[in-house]
């Protein structure tokens, strides 16, 4: 057992999760591959929205593979920075909405 | 200041016997890995070579760049250069072998003075395909050099050059500072002349990944940078080939001192792609050293690894001689095999 919570050698067995449920693991990356193909979005958008996610839900497994897949497109470093920027945005973003909540909740109580 | 080749340093990885050494360890040795000739022969296949279409001649390792990834170690400190006597043999095997292509490539072919000479003796006679592997920033350097592309169009020649991104971040970084700019310039002149713009002046365009990865889909890195190099300089061409960097010579270097060699290996061993077998290269190219000597591809050049058999000098090969011929392989050979396949005529399959 490794000493860490995360080993970057464990993304190689990633596949692996299909062992303990087959039918579920299956379907899974099934349909992972099938979002990312061309579609309305090209595959080179969908790695940089991806690139961007994997920042906000703070997945180290992602970013190494996904700034990877971005630099296998062709990905600039500024497309690459901009997307986590756009990702960071939201997710500050998401916070400071609630402070309207606190706002609200602040004026109903005081007097 | 350019910076000085490996050969120039005295850098241990200048002798293709150390490089040969470092594939034939580590995990290769082990057995956590299997070596080349392991995987061919679990695919039942022998590699031999078919028919002789590509010549493709080394002018020399002279260049005006030092490239990181350069799997010559071509730079302006190298003086191994084709005399006109291995020329005149180059003219005679196209008299034997008449190829449907002659592919010169170096360092930087042009700065061969022989090379007018051996283009002419090839139009004369009538080789389809002549193609110039062009670093583009030779054609800026000075008035002699900036005659050579109406040269190229005189002749017909298909200008083959790199360009490994279309930011110039990421280009001078591969290749030099200021090489992005001078780049551009030498495009335009060319698609000027027609090239890339005209039939039967073709103008391709080779990508090589900046760094310890493998290259994306062809077809889609050839629409990313005909969009961007046409909105942002008007730049027009042909075709993208996309290459795989081979783990020898400077990016051998550059994958050892980034700590990126064993992942680049395991890479490459995990993508082998057997589909790309019947598309290789080596199968249909005879590579020929400034010396003279022949060997299976360019990268086995740098090697040092001769084709097999007694003929390994170009005028003892006649043309009976090339078919059948069992192809010299080693580790490298992973870098021509994986995913979609990589050749200097860009993706395999």
């Amino acid at each position: 057992m490794s000493d860490n919570y995360y080993n970057s050698k464990d993304l190689k067995n990633f596949k692996n999760i299909s062992d303990w449920s087959k039918p579920l693991g299956d379907r899974f990356f099934e349909y992972y591959s099938k979002v990312f193909e061309e579609g309305a979005l090209s595959a080179r958008e969908k790695s940089l929205i991806a690139l961007a996610v994997s920042h906000v839900v703070k997945c180290p497994y992602c970013i190494d593979a996904y700034t990877k897949d971005g630099l296998q497109r062709g990905v600039t470093e500024e497309e690459m920075m901009e997307a986590v920027h756009a990702g960071a945005a939201i997710e500050s973003g998401a916070t400071l909405v609630h402070a309207v909540q606190m706002m609200n909740k602040h004026k109903k109580l005081s007097h | 200041m350019t910076k000085p080749s490996l050969r120039r340093s005295n850098h241990l990885l200048s002798d293709p016997k150390q490089q040969i050494k470092i594939l034939a360890s580590g995990a290769f040795s082990s057995g956590a890995l299997p070596t080349f000739s392991e995987t061919l022969n679990k695919q039942d296949v022998t590699l031999k070579t078919d028919t002789l279409d590509i010549l493709q001649v080394n002018l020399g390792y002279m260049c005006n760049q030092t490239c990181a990834h350069c799997h010559v170690d071509a730079g302006p400190d190298r003086k191994e250069i084709m005399s006109p006597e291995t020329i005149d043999q180059v003219i005679d095997a196209i008299d034997r072998f008449l190829p449907n292509t002659l592919d010169l490539t170096g360092g930087a072919p042009e700065m061969n003075p022989e090379f007018k000479r051996l283009v002419s003796a090839a139009v004369k006679r009538s080789v389809d395909d002549i193609i110039v592997r062009s670093n583009l920033t030779i054609l800026e350097s000075n008035d002699h050099f900036k005659s050579y592309p109406q040269f190229f169009k005189e002749n017909g020649l298909h200008v083959v050059s790199s360009l490994p991104h279309y930011s110039m971040k990421t280009t001078d970084r591969q290749r030099g500072k200021g090489v992005f700019s001078k780049s551009i310039n030498a495009l335009r002149r060319l698609n000027a002349l027609g090239y890339g713009r005209v039939k039967n002046l073709k103008l391709d365009l080779v990508y090589n990944p900046s760094g310890a990865f493998l290259p994306g889909s062809e077809k889609e890195l050839e629409a990313d940078f005909k969009r961007k190099l046409k909105t942002d300089f008007d730049i027009d061409f042909n075709r993208l080939f996309c290459i795989t960097n081979l783990p020898i010579s400077r990016f051998l270097e550059y994958l050892q001192a980034s700590e990126n060699y064993e992942e680049y290996m395991e890479v490459l061993v995990a993508a082998f792609n057997p589909a790309t077998l019947s598309g290789l290269m080596c199968r249909n190219t005879l590579s020929v050293g400034y010396d003279g000597k022949i060997y299976d591809c360019d990268f086995n050049q740098m090697l040092q690894m001769p084709v097999s058999g007694k003929k390994q000098h170009l005028i003892d090969l006649q043309r009976g001689d090339y078919s059948g011929r069992k192809i010299v392989v080693h580790q490298h050979c992973y870098g021509c095999t994986a995913g979609s396949g990589s050749s200097c005529q860009g993706s395999i399959s």
